[in-house]
């Protein structure tokens, strides 16, 4: 049997990998890499679920774990895969602001949430004390993305990566939300993602490009 | 206070290095052929090639001065020096309390800024260039590699690299997610600083690509010889430094013979992997242009203070 | 020994000043001014040197003075705090004064005895502040350093731009006095009394104690150039003649310090944690905007002083750091720290006064202070060329050398912050020990910059191969700095061991008390934890370096062929095709492109004679120092409407205010 210490060495580990993999995002120019690094946290998110479900017998995480799977490894990848292989959009995406100051701002978002999470971490006392705060981070760093980034696909990829830093704090911080919440949230991003890849093709109609720069156009005069 | 089995060790540890160094880089440079269906050149091509610089004439520009003749030595000596204070077999090591990893990276620094200087000696325009380049990549490649050390010192309490290898080895079985950071942010130093893609081209001249290389243009004979050994001590000591640090099993404490027996394969084993793993990274990754190497290496920087960050975060 | 320290150098400032006044009674006369006049003052600061290293050790002595006003007679102190910076005056003034002596020309503006005078009375009265022990001595004395080294700025008076970089200099060193005053004022408690000693005595509430220090960073760092007072440094140091500009870089920065630690530790007892949070925060912008700037100077000597700006930064992060240490009473990371800013006190004295000396004799030798028109002296100016390599090599901090050791110490400072009990600032820690081993990795840059543009590479202007070798005086000058700073970087224990002696009375502890090293070895906390020993690096690298030399040579035959550089095969080569001092700075100028305030000229493919021009400025003067102008220019415009130009109306304003004034003591 796993020792509660080990199992939150774990946890740990697991949080920090998320935490590497959102910065890893933010510093990532390529779409399709960027498609990747999200497949990859949801395998982090996939295992720490499983992980979670192992240690401490909760059937129920079982199944989530195997919906993230199904959606944000295998299902999700693969319709943005496809969307860009329809739009062609492979190419490389400049930031509004360079990369290495992005990741300064993120390590300032990084000891933020820290400080804001160590609070509710110390009242909650089932889990270790960073994970809450790590998961805080990913939102907050995935938010960073969405907000540097110009084109369409990547604010999306983005969005995607923000409920990811919502469903690890769910998991590792509380053990998991009620089943129908969990089923709840996974259609929503799932039928988020759908609306948002139509919208795609209206804009990229619209404006023949995805440079969300130019919804700027469309504000009255 | 000085053992006799640390002198041992420390002797044989300087000599392994000295002598395998460029065996190192014919295995990754083999590795790389390998990859990318090549035949290569032979594993002990770099012995070769450090032979036959030895016994040619030097040939010296014309205005070059002092500093330029003296370069070579000095950089080879750091790279010793260095090499002798980063534990590869054993931990009980005598020279490594006169230099801990600040002063590691001081020595790198002195290193380089004596090739950089060496560079602009001659005053060509190849020549400042590569000086430029290279100090670059340096001051921003420094700091990181320092946070990088910075961030096993404070899991092992110590600076001094003997010791922080000796308690990790030593430590049971936990986890660092901050070492996991740290090992990303070292990876992308090492490759900056040994001249490897994506930021440099060992095996490029092309003006506009090469920075290590236009350095040392002007380096003949038993010069580049002793440049390229220093180049190969250098990729030695860096991969040794990341073993050590991120994989210290198998290291051996203190002075005991049958440590030092089961070490040797163990360091051999780990060495032939990771020269491999560079090949890998090297043959997938793509040159990167000059001006995106400083936000790759300003990638890894904040990669190292996140690492001392979650260090403060999460473990203590 | 029956000398008794204080009067001793209270003595040996009259003799600099007797020294200013008999330059003064024989001014034209070169031969005395320089040849024994000078050499003197060497002399004197090598006797304060020796006073002040033996007084450090000894309690504090005090004497009175009926100088000055009628009932304010001069108040002296002499303890272990005042002695180190005395000490860092007199050996380093040694070797400037020696190099003065050579490097005096005739017909370079102010007439020689006119510069000795105001030479001697600015170290006079800079080992005076450094005793004083009321505030009114203290002004007095302040005030006459700034004015004597205004002076020695603009000895070269008959240039505008010089005029300029005075009166900048006076402007922001009169804004500083003032706060120094006002600090006083907080300081002496309401009770009337303004020497040092009732300022001690009195425990001020904390808001007020937060007032005068703010008073004293603001005052203390307009002398020190921190941010946003560094304006002047930039201007007035290159404005200098190079030996004034040394003097000025190398102790009288140094003074500000000395203000800063003496109101902060001994004056002020309580201490607020953020204070050193503050100073720390300012320090890092102040290291990291100078060292950035350094980079991209075209003039040797801005680059320098620019680089000062860094270094100041380094010495006001370790301050801050010994503030928060102290305020959470971690006593020996407090010692730790200020033994880290002593210690690089000293050393930036030491290598700044070295390479402002070597500009010096550049700029003798070829007349020539832009970057972009040197190159190659090494050839014909090899001992200005090596000592410059000393000083290049420590003040990027590189092991063995002095400036890789106060560095080393202020890191593990940072380093050994076990869990600061805020949480926030347990997060800062590591985040400003990044920044630190940022600026230093820089300075490493900067100094090649430095170094392989003015005496590597080929001489970029015909004339250059004119140059000639610094002459003896100059030779002891630098030969004596450089010495230092390779003493420094290899005897650091004994260095501290001296050091200790002021920071047992400031912080309560001694590095002694943790250490474990040996008289070879730098432990400071524990040598598990850490250390470092110069003196073996040093000899690891000389005997590696010797023992690959000898192999190589037994191994192979030695021969060299001279031959025209190969560069890759490009068949013309001409100096001008090497990296310019712009061209080296540019990766810098390309990384950290939000610090700088730039113009571009770029040439059109079409021109005939293309030119490309980038200038760099300073953002902060455009959004701190010209709004401020502006807003004075503003005010002053409405009160000259005063200004009639007539005598009955000036006469009238009097008579008016007269009758007021009457009227009001009613």
């Amino acid at each position: 049997m796993i020792t509660a210490a080990f199992a939150n060495q774990i946890i740990n580990l697991f949080a920090a990998v998320m935490l590497l993999l959102a910065f890893a995002m933010l510093a990532q120019r390529r779409v399709l890499s960027l498609i990747d690094l999200f497949a990859m946290q949801g395998l982090v998110l996939t295992l720490s679920t499983g992980f979670v479900a192992y240690t401490t017998g909760q059937t129920h995480l079982w199944f989530s774990a195997g919906i993230t799977f199904a959606l944000k490894v295998v299902l999700l990848p693969w319709i943005l895969y496809r969307l860009i292989r329809q739009l062609d959009v492979k190419w490389d995406v400049e930031g509004l602001i360079n990369i290495p100051t992005t990741m300064l701002i993120g390590i300032v978002l990084v000891i933020l949430s820290f400080n804001v999470a160590l609070p509710i971490s110390q009242i909650a006392g089932t889990i270790t004390k960073g994970t809450l705060g790590i998961a805080l981070a990913s939102v907050l760093l995935a938010f960073l993305m969405m907000i540097t980034r110009s084109k369409a696909v990547p604010q999306v990829i983005g969005f995607l990566a923000m409920e990811n830093g919502l469903f690890f704090a769910a998991t590792a911080a509380t053990y998991g939300m009620p089943m129908v919440v969990e089923l709840g949230i996974a259609l929503d991003v799932l039928v988020g993602v759908v609306i948002l890849g139509v919208f795609f093709f209206q804009i990229r109609e619209r404006f023949d490009s995805l440079d969300i720069r130019h919804l700027e156009k469309l504000k009255e005069e | 206070m000085i053992s006799w089995s640390g002198v041992v060790a420390q002797v044989t540890e300087l000599a392994l290095a000295v002598l395998l160094a460029p065996l190192l880089t014919g295995w990754v440079n083999q590795c790389r052929a390998w990859l990318q269906n090549k035949s290569g050149p032979g594993l002990l091509r770099p012995y070769r090639t450090i032979r036959k610089l030895f016994a040619k004439d030097a040939v010296i520009a014309t205005n070059a001065s002092a500093v330029f003749r003296t370069a070579p030595y000095v950089v080879f000596a750091c790279m010793l020096v260095a090499a002798a204070i980063v534990p590869t077999l054993a931990t009980d090591l005598p020279f490594s309390i006169a230099a801990d990893a600040i002063a590691l990276v001081g020595i790198f620094a002195l290193a380089r800024v004596f090739i950089s200087l060496a560079a602009m000696d001659v005053g060509t325009a190849f020549g400042s260039l590569g000086a430029r380049r290279e100090m670059m990549i340096g001051f921003l490649a420094e700091p990181a590699l320092l946070m990088v050390l910075f961030t096993a010192s404070l899991i092992s309490q110590s600076t001094s690299l003997a010791t922080t290898v000796e308690r990790l080895a030593r430590m049971e079985f936990a986890i660092f997610p901050s070492l996991a950071f740290a090992g990303v942010a070292f990876t992308m130093v090492s490759l900056a600083e040994n001249a490897r893609i994506p930021v440099d081209n060992p095996a490029t001249h092309l003006e506009l690509t090469m920075i290590h290389e236009a350095m040392v243009l002007e380096y003949s004979a038993r010069h580049l010889a002793l440049i390229e050994w220093a180049a190969s001590l250098k990729l030695f000591v860096y991969s040794c430094i990341g073993i050590s640090i991120f994989f210290p099993f198998g290291i051996s404490q203190g002075g005991d013979p049958l440590g030092f027996a089961y070490a040797l394969p163990a360091l051999v084993f780990k060495l032939a992997v990771g020269g491999a793993l560079l090949a890998v990274i090297e043959t997938v990754s793509a040159k990167m242009r000059i001006f995106r190497a400083p936000e790759f290496l300003g990638t890894a920087f904040m990669l190292a203070v996140l690492a001392l960050l979650i260090h403060a975060l999460l473990e203590t | 020994m029956s000398l008794v320290p204080l009067p001793s150098v209270l003595l040996l400032a009259c003799a600099w000043l007797a020294l200013g006044v008999i330059g003064l009674a024989r001014a034209r006369s070169l031969t005395l001014v320089a040849k024994v006049l000078f050499p003197a003052g060497a002399a004197i600061g090598l006797a304060v040197a020796a006073v002040a290293l033996m007084a450090i050790a000894s309690p504090p002595t005090e004497t009175v003075l009926p100088l000055g006003l009628p009932d304010l007679p001069f108040h002296f102190r002499l303890d272990s705090l005042s002695a180190f910076f005395l000490a860092i005056l007199g050996l380093v003034s040694a070797g400037v004064s020696t190099f003065a002596a050579g490097y005096l020309r005739k017909g370079e503006g102010t007439p020689p005895g006119l510069q000795c005078l105001y030479y001697h009375v600015f170290l006079a009265s800079m080992a005076l502040v450094l005793v004083a022990d009321d505030a009114y001595a203290f002004m007095v004395m302040w005030e006459t350093m700034a004015l004597s080294s205004f002076f020695l700025v603009t000895s070269d008076h008959r240039i505008a731009e010089i005029r300029r970089a005075g009166y900048l200099y006076l402007l922001i060193a009169h804004i500083g006095a003032l706060s120094i005053l006002l600090c006083f004022g907080v300081l002496q408690g309401g009770t009337g009394d303004y020497t040092f000693a009732n300022m001690r005595a009195q425990s001020l509430p904390p808001f007020w104690a937060t007032i005068g220090f703010l008073l004293a960073l603001l005052g203390f760092g307009a002398k020190a150039g921190i941010l946003p007072l560094h304006v002047w440094l930039p201007e007035a140091h290159p404005a200098a003649p190079s030996p004034v500009s040394a003097l000025m870089s190398a102790v009288m920065l140094k003074t500000a310090v000395y203000g800063l630690l003496r109101v902060t530790f001994d004056l002020l007892h309580a201490q607020v944690w953020w204070w050193g949070v503050l100073a720390l925060a300012i320090g890092l912008a102040t290291a990291l905007f100078g060292v950035v700037f350094s980079a991209v100077q075209s003039d040797m000597k801005r680059l320098l002083a620019y680089s000062s700006i860094e270094n100041i930064g380094f010495i006001v992060v370790g301050f801050g750091l010994t503030v928060t240490f102290q305020a959470y009473e971690m006593r020996s990371l407090a010692a730790l720290a200020l033994t880290a800013t002593l210690y690089h006190c000293l050393n930036h004295a030491y290598f700044k006064s070295l390479l402002f000396l070597a500009t010096g004799s550049v700029l003798h030798a070829t007349k020539e202070r832009a970057l972009g028109k040197l190159g190659g002296l090494i050839h014909k100016m090899p001992w200005v060329a090596w000592l410059a390599l000393v000083g290049a090599l420590a003040i990027a901090g590189l092991p063995p050398l002095n400036g890789f050791v106060s560095e080393w110490l202020l890191l593990q400072a940072f380093l050994f912050t076990p869990g600061l009990p805020d949480g926030y600032l347990n997060m800062f820690i590591p985040v400003a020990a990044a920044a630190v081993a940022l600026a230093a990795a820089l300075s490493g840059y900067v100094m090649v910059k430095f170094y392989g543009v003015i005496f590597l590479g080929q001489p970029r202007e015909e004339r250059l191969t004119e140059a000639h070798d610094a002459g003896p005086w100059e030779r002891v000058g630098l030969v004596w700095l450089a010495a230092g700073c390779v003493t420094l970087g290899v005897v650091p224990v004994q260095v501290i061991s001296l050091i200790d002696h002021v920071t047992g009375p400031l912080v309560g502890r001694t590095l002694a008390e943790t250490a474990t090293g040996s008289w070879l070895l730098l432990a400071p906390i524990e040598t598990d934890r850490a250390s470092y020993s110069p003196l073996v690096v040093l000899l690891g690298i000389v005997v590696a370096t010797f023992a690959v030399w000898f192999a190589v040579r037994r191994v192979y035959h030695g021969r060299v062929r001279r031959a025209p550089a190969w560069d890759c095969g490009f068949p013309l080569q001409t100096p001008r095709m090497q990296d310019t001092a712009e061209g080296f700075g540019m990766p810098v100028r390309h990384v950290f492109e939000p610090f700088f305030r730039m113009t571009r000229e770029l040439p059109s493919p079409f021109d005939r004679a293309p030119r490309y021009r980038v200038i760099v400025e300073d953002h902060l003067w455009h959004w701190c120092y010209l709004p401020v102008a502006r807003w004075v220019e503003r005010l002053t415009a409405i009160v000259a409407v005063l200004q009639r130009g007539r005598i009955s109306v000036y006469l009238t304003y009097s008579f008016v205010t007269l009758l007021l004034l009457l009227l009001f003591v009613r």
